[in-house]
């Protein structure tokens, strides 16, 4: 067993050092150019140049449009370019934040827009709350002694790795009306229900796939939560005669529950995200019943005919507000606000 | 038998299977099934004629109807099953249908023609594999194209990720200096700040490079991920300093060490965050669907998509499509699955 | 075949000063020891010296040349690490060639330097393993063949020894002062074990919280520590440390009255009587080996203690004894074995020529000796 397992880590490691070798013309080719720039430089100064590359991109692809995001914000008109845009101040939040009714989302002047608001908050709701109860089942499960264990791991884990679109048409084409779902409920007697134009069926379904799409994710991370509790702690549980149900309610989930508590607000900070496999599968509708944040500010900015960058920019700074308020909630839950050498759990992005 | 039946239940640990372990494996084959079955309907779905799409109920197995060559006829007719007024049953190929009527051919004798009420004829199936759909992919719908566009941003991005990433986790593990702690929170900070909220800047940003409707608008702003520098920092933290001190003293030049002692020890991480890369970059869409408008520069990702939203969808095409995008993913799985969770579980990031 | 030469050398790292005024020499050839409790600052003096950690004042002379602004690659010294630090993923030759071949060694001469050091070390069948293929000890050779190849000026050694066993120790050490006799290259040589100091070095620095304590060749420290640390710190076990008042000064030197021995104890000692005051308080210092367990009680330099523990060895052993009314205990060598048991009472010769005295005051230093007494 152990005689396996390490010929197995064995073999990784030489291919990762084959794989190595294999890639190695990319810094060699550097190599003279790298020596000038030590000369020049001088040693103490080749941390800079390393950090180079990666400081220049992140400076253009993130911080400067962070900086450049509030601008839009700020200003109006439908052209891209900054200087061909006049100033408009608080206008594209007014426009957004115009309503009568908060809760009722007609009676607001971008109703899409509060729409889209409300669905992002129940489906977030919702889809974090089963994910998370199913990631600990099945987390609880993988954590038993069973055969196996390996494989069923990657049998939750599989969907994790499918792109958002190829999930969506998976679903898509199990969904539709003379799809296999209406196959079998019509083999079992029960009438065929045309589940991609009904608005509420649509918002259950799009719940489910994204949990069977990235539930694998959280149990990994639970699983992981759940073999850090020490074994001597279930063994002294067993002396004291424990039941199993007592052992799961007084040590199990207590001891999970840091793990948990990041967990749920990784899959929060996600969830408010949520975009690719959705306007796939249903373009948000039927109407606009999934209709989420992202979609609203792809289709204000990029998809409809006139490009109202400024709203769709005002928008995704109301998303960033919402993130923010779950980042800080995560960085306190993680210790304190400081972000620990250890472990930086998740973060909002997929990179 | 009940001995026969204590044998066939007993486990290697434990002295027998108690009911909650019935339960756990009942919960696990209920997850195969749900997990796995999607995409292997998908697998079958995808060697299905056209025709034997639309049937409904549908058969998990790709069957087709059965068609014939009649003489004086270009296309294939298709076969049915019929029962005759007097009470047999015949296999006639439809010429043509109006209404509820059909005008039907008995293939072995072409001259007669048989009006049949349909309600009195079922298709005859036969078991057939429609390669088709995958063979003809490759000259309908440029599909060539796309998947090399795909390849292309997928292995150039990887690359340059793994070089840039590498680079930066090298400076802030193996060395001291002013500014260090700030850089490495500015770093960790972006992994806060998801890429839906500057869709809009980066959009602009793009557009002045000229790089809109380029590929390479896709793999700037993918190349430098905070998971990357974060994942590879915390694995060259382990590598002992004083193996660069060795290296110093060796003559080695700051480069040399970065490429020539710090890489190679740094290979698993590497591999991992190599398999990470390869599936955001094959599977990324929102970005390239902004900066991609072009068809020709359409990822697989895109094209489907684009496909799947057409109005008179080729589903067979689209099926075969999907599952060719889906054969990387699958052979990534298969064979790193256990670098993937590992990389996972101890980062604690996707 | 190098000379060096330290001259002043601070190390702070931000506010904490690590090492204070350092000077020392090493003459062509010269086994150097630096010897001093953890964490007194021998490897950062050793990586100063190396060119990995710059100074923060002071001077590093080599070969008569200021090398302060020359990097570690370019000072042409070898450094043999306390980890090894052989690079996991190179064979052994690759991780003897590499230095070589980042200078553009041809490669006909890297295998023939490499052959001979191989050779020499016996490591001609392992050149094509991996470091996690080898034992400690070959481990150790190859670290050693790897500082060999690049004809150093000096070697450095940071305590190379550590990581092995007791046995491997003994051996390896053998070799070291073997390799050093055969190159003759200096060798500045970190260890804290003051044993290997004393069997291998011909010069030993002693180092104690950042400030050189005492420099001298091995028997230099062990006849005349200038202090108490280093009187504790070389000899092994350590020397016995005894309380004492001066009670009486003459020409032949002082007389001393020993803290917590009953009967009262007094002893004279070989020391310039104008170094203490009557009434002073110092400590005495005897090395075990130097203690004798005497016939009868009551003849002068004599004291009377308890037996703890006797431990044989057969050819010689060790007896630990209390003192009668204070907490220190004193630790006496014997040849070959004895009947004495636990509980017993036994009688010990102090012989003052033997004898060492400290003065209380800062620094602990040792008091002179009476010119002209033995
Ligand atoms: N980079 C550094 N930053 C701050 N303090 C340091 C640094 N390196 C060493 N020190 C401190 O300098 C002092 C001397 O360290 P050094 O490693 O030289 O001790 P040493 O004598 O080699 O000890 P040992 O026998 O345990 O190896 C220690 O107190 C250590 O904490
Ligand atoms: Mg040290």
């Amino acid at each position: 067993m152990s005689q396996s397992a390490k010929a197995d880590g064995d073999q990784g490691k030489a291919g990762a050092s084959a794989l190595g070798r294999a890639l190695a013309w990319l810094p060699a080719l550097l190599e003279p150019v790298m020596r000038f720039a030590q000369r020049v430089l001088g040693a103490r100064r080749m941390p800079w140049l390393f950090l180079a590359p990666n400081l220049l991109i992140f400076g253009t692809f993130t911080f400067l449009p962070i900086i450049i995001n509030f601008y839009y914000a700020f200003t109006g008109g439908v052209k891209l370019f900054p200087s061909e845009r006049p100033f408009t101040g608080m206008e594209n939040l007014a426009t957004l934040f115009d309503c009568r009714d908060y809760f009722d989302p007609s009676t607001c002047r971008k109703d899409i827009f509060w729409q889209a608001v409300y669905n992002t908050a129940k489906f977030a709701v919702l889809q974090v709350g089963l994910m998370v109860v199913f990631s600990v089942i099945t987390a609880l499960v993988l954590n038993r002694k069973i055969i196996g264990r390996g494989f069923w791991r990657g049998v939750y884990f599989y969907p994790v790795l499918l792109s958002p679109v190829v999930v969506a048409l998976i679903w898509k084409w199990i969904l539709q009306s003379q799809g296999v779902l209406n196959g079998l409920l019509v083999g079992v007697g029960v009438a065929p229900t045309e589940w991609l134009t009904s608005a509420s069926w649509m918002f259950f379904w799009v719940i489910l796939v994204s949990i069977w799409a990235h539930m694998g994710f959280y149990t990994l991370i639970v699983l992981a939560g759940l073999q850090a509790i020490p074994k001597d702690l279930y063994d002294a549980a067993q002396m004291d005669s424990a039941s199993p149900w007592r052992v799961l309610r007084r040590i199990t989930l207590p001891l999970l529950m840091p793990n948990l508590l990041v967990v749920i607000v990784l899959a929060l900070i996600r969830a408010v995200q949520i975009f690719d496999e959705v306007f796939v599968l249903t373009g948000g509708g039927p109407g606009t019943a999934t209709t989420f944040l992202v979609q609203f500010i792809y289709q204000t900015g990029f998809a409809e005919a006139i490009h109202l960058y400024g709203l769709a920019a005002a928008a995704s700074l109301v998303l960033a507000g919402a993130l923010l308020v779950l980042t800080l909630l995560q960085l306190k839950i993680a210790g304190g606000g400081e972000i620990k050498d250890g472990k930086a759990k998740g973060g909002a992005g997929h990179a | 038998m009940p001995d026969a039946l204590r044998f066939l239940t007993r486990t290697s640990g434990r002295a027998r299977l108690d009911w909650t372990d019935w339960l756990s494996y009942a919960y696990l084959f209920v997850g195969l099934f749900l997990m796995f079955g999607p995409v292997l309907w998908i697998v079958m779905s995808s060697f299905k004629t056209q025709s034997g799409l639309t049937d409904f109920p549908p058969s998990f197995l790709p069957y087709g109807q059965k068609s014939v060559q009649v003489a004086g006829n270009e296309a294939r007719l298709p076969l049915y099953r019929v029962k005759m007024p007097d009470g047999s049953t015949r296999e006639l190929a439809e010429l043509r249908r109006i209404g509820l009527t059909a005008t039907m051919i008995d293939p072995a004798k072409p001259g007669e023609e048989i009006p049949v009420n349909i309600k009195d004829r079922e298709k005859t199936s036969e078991l057939r594999v429609a390669t088709e759909n995958y063979t003809e992919l490759f000259g309908k719908l440029s599909f060539g194209r796309y998947l090399w566009n795909s390849v292309f941003i997928t292995v150039v991005a990887t690359l340059i990720t793994l070089l840039f990433n590498s680079m930066a986790a090298f400076a802030l593990s193996k060395y001291r200096f002013r500014g260090q702690k700030t850089v490495f929170l500015l770093i960790i900070a972006t992994l806060m700040i998801p890429p839906t909220i500057i869709l809009v800047p980066n959009f602009l940003v793009i557009s002045n490079l000229g790089l809109l409707n380029s590929l390479w608008g896709v793999i700037w702003p993918a190349v430098a991920t905070p998971t990357g520098v974060f994942l590879l920092r915390q694995y060259m933290l382990t590598i002992p300093d004083e193996l660069l001190d060795a290296a110093r003293m060796d003559h080695a030049s700051e480069w040399q060490i970065y490429w020539r002692i710090v890489l190679p020890l740094t290979a698993p991480a590497l591999a991992v965050l190599a398999i990470f890369s390869v599936m955001w970059r094959w599977n990324d869409f929102l970005w390239p669907l902004i900066v991609l408008s072009r068809s020709e520069l359409f990822t697989l990702q895109l094209a489907l998509n684009a496909f799947q939203g057409e109005l008179q969808t080729e589903w067979n095409y689209l099926l075969a499509m999907t599952v060719i995008t889906i054969i990387p993913v699958t052979l990534v799985f298969a064979f790193l699955q256990k670098h993937i969770t590992t990389g996972i579980a101890s980062s604690g990031v996707k | 075949m190098s000379t060096l030469q330290l001259k002043h050398i601070d190390k702070r790292f931000g506010d904490t000063v690590v090492l204070r005024d350092i000077d020392l020499e090493a003459a062509e050839g010269e086994f150097v020891a630096l010897v001093g409790p953890s964490g007194c600052g021998k490897s950062t003096l050793l990586r100063i010296i190396s060119g990995l950690e710059p100074t923060t004042a002071g001077e590093i002379i080599l070969d008569g040349k200021r090398v302060n602004d020359v990097s570690a690659a370019e000072r042409g010294l070898a450094m043999v690490f306390q980890s090894y630090a052989l690079y996991p993923h190179m064979t052994v030759y690759q991780n003897m060639a590499f230095g070589l071949e980042n200078t553009g060694t041809p490669k006909a001469e890297i295998e023939r330097k490499i052959g001979d050091a191989a050779r020499m070390l016996q490591l001609d069948v392992l050149l094509q393993r991996r470091p996690t293929q080898l034992s400690g000890g070959q481990r150790q050779r190859v670290a050693i063949g790897r500082a060999i190849v690049r004809n150093p000026k000096l070697f450095l050694f940071d305590e190379p020894l550590s990581n092995l066993d007791a046995e491997l120790r003994v051996q390896m050490r053998a070799e070291i002062i073997a390799l050093h006799q055969r190159l003759k290259t200096g060798m500045i040589y970190v260890t804290h074990d003051q044993v290997e100091a004393m069997t291998m070095a011909d010069k030993i620095v002693v180092l104690r919280a950042g400030q050189v304590e005492q420099t001298g060749t091995p028997l230099e420290l062990y006849n005349s520590p200038q202090n108490r640390f280093v009187a504790g710190f070389i000899g092994s076990p350590r020397m016995n440390f005894i309380e004492a008042v001066v009670t009486a000064r003459d020409g032949r030197g002082l007389t001393l009255a020993l803290a917590g021995f009953e009967p009262q104890a007094t002893i004279n000692v070989a020391v310039d009587p104008a170094a203490a005051a009557h009434g002073t308080a110092v400590m005495l210092g005897v090395r075990p080996e130097h203690l004798e367990v005497a016939e009868g009680a009551g003849a002068p330099d004599t004291v009377t203690v308890q037996i703890a523990q006797v431990e044989q060895l057969g050819g010689h052993g060790f007896i630990h004894c209390t003192l009668p009314t204070s907490k220190r205990s004193l630790v006496v060598q014997f040849q070959g074995q004895i009947a004495s048991r636990a509980g017993a009472t036994v009688t010990l010769r102090i012989p003052p020529a033997a004898c060492h005295v400290f003065s209380t005051a800062a620094g602990e230093p040792a008091l002179p000796p009476l010119h002209g007494a033995g």
